[in-house]
């Protein structure tokens, strides 16, 4: 069943038009990559969909349910979860204390401390540590936790290797398996094109906020998505 | 392939001025005019009230350079109001000229704003706001220890005993007049040249700013000491008006209050915003003051409502509909219209 | 034993600084606001008790009528002041709270006149602890310093352990993550402000039977509270309290040897702290 349905949005910057007509349908346990160049929307998409910036216009459905005027802390009661650019965990605040966090508006569901813990096995040791003392592979894995503490539908990740070494992201990516098993869904953004087509069930490529190719990777060429993504015609390389 | 220079654009020059600009100009400096014959015209009732709408338009203007243009958000600035007037005294006791004081007004003021500058900026942000207000209040615990200026009674002051009262009122009118005038001039000869470029610069991004060169705390150290001196300069020209210093008057943060009220009224940010903010808040002083405590809390009123729902100001809600300014600060693009009118 | 004397009287005057510290130090923490209409809030607390107390005797029942109304305060204050003015800009927080001052001291001067007056709390006033040696502890100082103590306490154990006071330590450092983990901003702040108005009826209240207040006194109030927040350490609890303690014992020890210097000195304390040290006696954030 589909867990996000989003229908034609806009999304605008002030005068600037971001996204243009993005519409994407994610079920039960796929994982859904978007790629594209710097500037192409990516990020703003992601927030748009957790509810951070408003669509201009076009519909946003989780599990059914409009949640398109929901502002973003009412969404996660819906079961939609965001993972920031940057990892943003609070920097005053512990570890655990940043898993507790997102736990703020749980849903029924398998994530709790215990269940992170045992994914993430090196992090009990550690449950006392200020999150500002955390390398930033450590600091994705402690910001992915705290959004399945709230025990999401749909688990948003944005520029998930931003930053980070590829043996981290190589880990990161295996824990996707233990997150869709049950049920979960997963968005998320990435930069390496590579990645996305290894891990991804179904790929989008944005340009300039539109949509420039969508499919499953073993169905699509390698050029055609090397032309979506820099937006070259075809036959021009 | 050579590089040609690049074509002129003679369509579309940067200029200061438009004609909306022109028209503002012309009427403030016939207004000017106007004011100084007012003494020949009208009783010294009259004058002597406009004094201290010339004070207000000081004080405001000065505090919408130090909080508007430059960021800091200052409830102290009576510090050097009671500085600049007890200067004035100090030097009366040694039995020089109070309306040549106003001079050495504006120096001690500027002089004592350095280091409390480096006390002050310590702090950030509405913490740096309260910090100003103890700092002013150190100011005046410390003033009235000395009974060479009158401890906590205050003092008169002697030097304007010989004058001829008349006499005497028309020249601090005019004095009044004439620091108003200069303090808005150098307000808009300040924010035209490479300080006001280097405050816009900050304004819009600190960091950029100073990765591009620019000092931003020696600027806002500069802006610091020439409100410190502009708020001298109003206190030295408040003791000769009354011939008398009281130290919790001329110390009170009430000061802090008139200019914080005038400029969220008048338009903060904006030369004209000051004096705009002057000329309503003084009217309403006119019309309510004997209302007493109802006064005040109309102001508080006034203040509360401008800053939540009016933020930009009187003149921030002109600023935004025409190109009317009285003073051309900034660049705009001359048009087809600009270029006939010229 | 007079010098001892100064000494304690300066600690149970530090207490209730740092109760009035308390409550600036956490809409500041949490919204990174200063409401400058703090003290004067405090001494409108003092000014309803008066008015209850003419109608029950009890002294500290003063304090039950006072409670829910600043309660109400709070909330109305927070949803008509300080959330629109927080969206309206970073200038508007200050003048608001600044107009909201000057309209309550002038409210309260209409209301009840200039004169300086103090609430009756019957035989609680006088009453005091006896440490031998002829050093006398005035209760409510020692209920001052005490309430001051449970307060701060309380709100580091909530800050700490309760789910939304750890919330509320996350929305102080990034409101916007903080609401992608599912916090309402506004209700955070609604919690901070009411936690805030606790502390001012409290402050107000014992403040006003310890001793003689009117109108105007709000002002001081603010900048002593202002005082022990910087001199303690902005965003340290703990630090508010030593602070506090810190600011009265520089006050009290003075006064014995020259009264009129009193409040300068502890003005000057602050400039020192300033100066010489501007994180504070205990910095925040320290791992």
């Amino acid at each position: 069943m589909t867990l996000l349905r989003i229908d034609a949005i806009d999304v605008h910057h002030g005068l600037l038009r971001a996204i243009t007509g993005f519409s994407v349908a994610v079920d039960e346990g796929e994982v859904v990559s978007v790629i594209g160049a710097n500037g192409a929307g990516k990020s703003t998409l992601m927030r748009a969909v957790a509810g951070s910036i408003p669509v201009s216009s076009g519909r946003v459905e989780v599990n059914g349910d409009d949640v398109t005027r929901l502002r973003a802390h009412q969404r996660i009661a819906r079961g939609v979860a965001l993972v920031p650019e940057g990892r943003k965990l609070f920097p005053s605040l512990t570890l655990e204390e940043n898993l507790l966090t997102g736990a703020y508006r749980r849903r029924p569901g398998p994530w709790d401390l215990d269940t992170v813990y045992d994914m993430f096995g090196w992090m009990p040791d550690r449950r006392n540590q200020n999150s500002r003392l955390l390398s930033g592979g450590e600091q994705q894995a402690v910001a992915i936790g705290r959004a399945l503490m709230s025990n999401p539908d749909i688990l948003l990740i944005d520029e998930l290797s931003l930053g980070l070494a590829p043996i981290v992201v190589k880990q990161i990516y295996a824990s996707f398996q233990q997150i869709v098993v049950n049920g979960c869904a997963i968005l998320f953004v990435e930069q390496d094109v590579s990645q996305a087509l290894a891990i991804a069930d179904e790929v989008v490529c944005l340009l300039e906020g539109r949509t420039m190719l969508a499919g499953r990777p073993a169905d699509l060429d390698p050029s055609d998505v090397e032309s979506a993504y820099f937006g070259a015609t075809t036959g021009g390389h | 392939m050579a590089v040609d220079t690049l074509p002129t654009h003679t369509d579309t020059p940067v200029s200061r001025s438009a004609s909306g600009i022109r028209i503002g100009t012309s009427a403030s400096l016939l207004t000017i005019l106007l004011l100084a014959f007012l003494p020949f015209i009208v009783y010294q009732s009259a004058t002597s009230v406009m004094i201290q709408l010339f004070i207000l338009v000081v004080l405001a203007s000065m505090w919408n350079l130090l909080a508007g243009f430059g960021g800091l958000v200052s409830i102290g600035q009576q510090a050097y109001i009671g500085v600049g007037a007890y200067t004035v005294v100090a030097l009366d006791n040694q039995g020089l000229s109070p309306f040549l004081a106003i001079l050495f007004a504006i120096v001690t003021a500027s002089l004592l704003s350095i280091p409390t500058s480096f006390l002050a900026f310590r702090l950030r942000g509405d913490y740096f706001a309260v910090g100003t207000w103890v700092i002013a209040e150190v100011y005046r615990l410390v003033v009235i220890r000395f009974d060479s200026v009158g401890g906590g009674d205050g003092k008169s002051l002697s030097g304007l005993a010989g004058i001829d009262p008349t006499m005497r009122a028309a020249v601090v009118y005019w004095t009044a007049l004439g620091l108003a005038v200069v303090t808005v001039l150098a307000c808009f000869l300040l924010l035209r040249g490479r300080i006001g470029l280097a405050l816009t610069a900050i304004r819009d991004d600190e960091v950029a700013a100073r990765a591009g060169g620019v000092d931003a705390t020696r600027v806002k150290r500069i802006v610091y000491l020439i409100s410190a001196a502009g708020c001298g300069a109003a206190g030295a020209v408040l003791a000769i008006d009354a011939v008398r210093v009281q130290p919790d008057a001329i110390f009170s943060v009430q000061w802090s209050a008139y200019m914080i009220v005038i400029v969220i009224i008048g338009g903060i940010g904006h030369l004209e915003g000051p004096v705009l903010g002057a000329i309503v808040f003084f009217a309403l002083q006119q019309l309510l003051a004997d209302l007493g405590t109802w006064y005040l809390m109309v102001l508080g009123i006034l203040a509360v409502f401008f800053a939540i729902v009016v933020p930009r100001g009187l003149w921030g809600l002109i600023a935004d509909r025409t190109s009317f300014r009285l003073f051309p600060t900034s660049y705009r693009l001359e048009n087809d219209h600009d270029r006939r009118a010229r | 034993m007079d010098v001892l004397n100064a000494l304690t009287q300066g600690i149970l005057l530090g207490g209730v600084f740092a109760l009035f510290a308390s409550g600036l130090s956490i809409m500041f923490g949490v919204m990174r606001i200063v409401n400058l209409a703090h003290g004067d809030l405090a001494v409108l607390a003092a000014f309803i008790a008066v008015v209850a107390l003419t109608y029950t005797p009890l002294p500290f029942g003063a304090l039950v009528v006072v409670a829910p109304i600043f309660g109400l305060l709070g909330y109305v204050m927070q949803r008509l002041l300080v959330t629109p003015s927080l969206e309206a800009g970073p200038l508007a927080t200050l003048v608001a709270t600044f107009g909201l001052s000057i309209v309550i001291q002038n409210a309260l001067i209409e209301g009840f006149s200039a004169d300086v007056r103090s609430l009756d709390a019957g035989g609680l006033a006088t009453a005091s602890i006896s440490l031998g040696g002829g050093i006398d502890l005035p209760l409510v100082g020692v209920l001052g310093l005490g309430t001051a103590i449970a307060v701060i306490g309380g709100m580091q154990i909530f800050l700490s352990r309760s789910r939304t006071g750890r919330m509320m330590r996350a929305a102080s450092d990034d409101v916007d993550t903080a609401a992608l983990t599912g916090a309402n901003s506004r209700h955070i702040y609604a919690v901070a402000t009411a936690i805030a108005f606790g502390t001012l009826a409290l402050a107000g209240v014992l403040f006003g039977t310890r001793s003689s207040f009117s109108p105007t006194s709000g002002t001081l109030t603010l900048i002593f509270a202002f005082e022990a927040v910087v001199i303690g350490g902005l965003g340290s609890l703990w630090g508010t309290l030593l602070g506090g303690l810190s600011l009265g014992l520089t006050q009290s020890m003075v006064a014995y040897y020259d009264p009129a210097a009193a409040i300068l000195a502890g003005h000057l304390v602050f400039l020192a702290v300033l100066a010489l040290r501007p994180q504070g006696l205990i910095p925040a954030r320290s791992t």
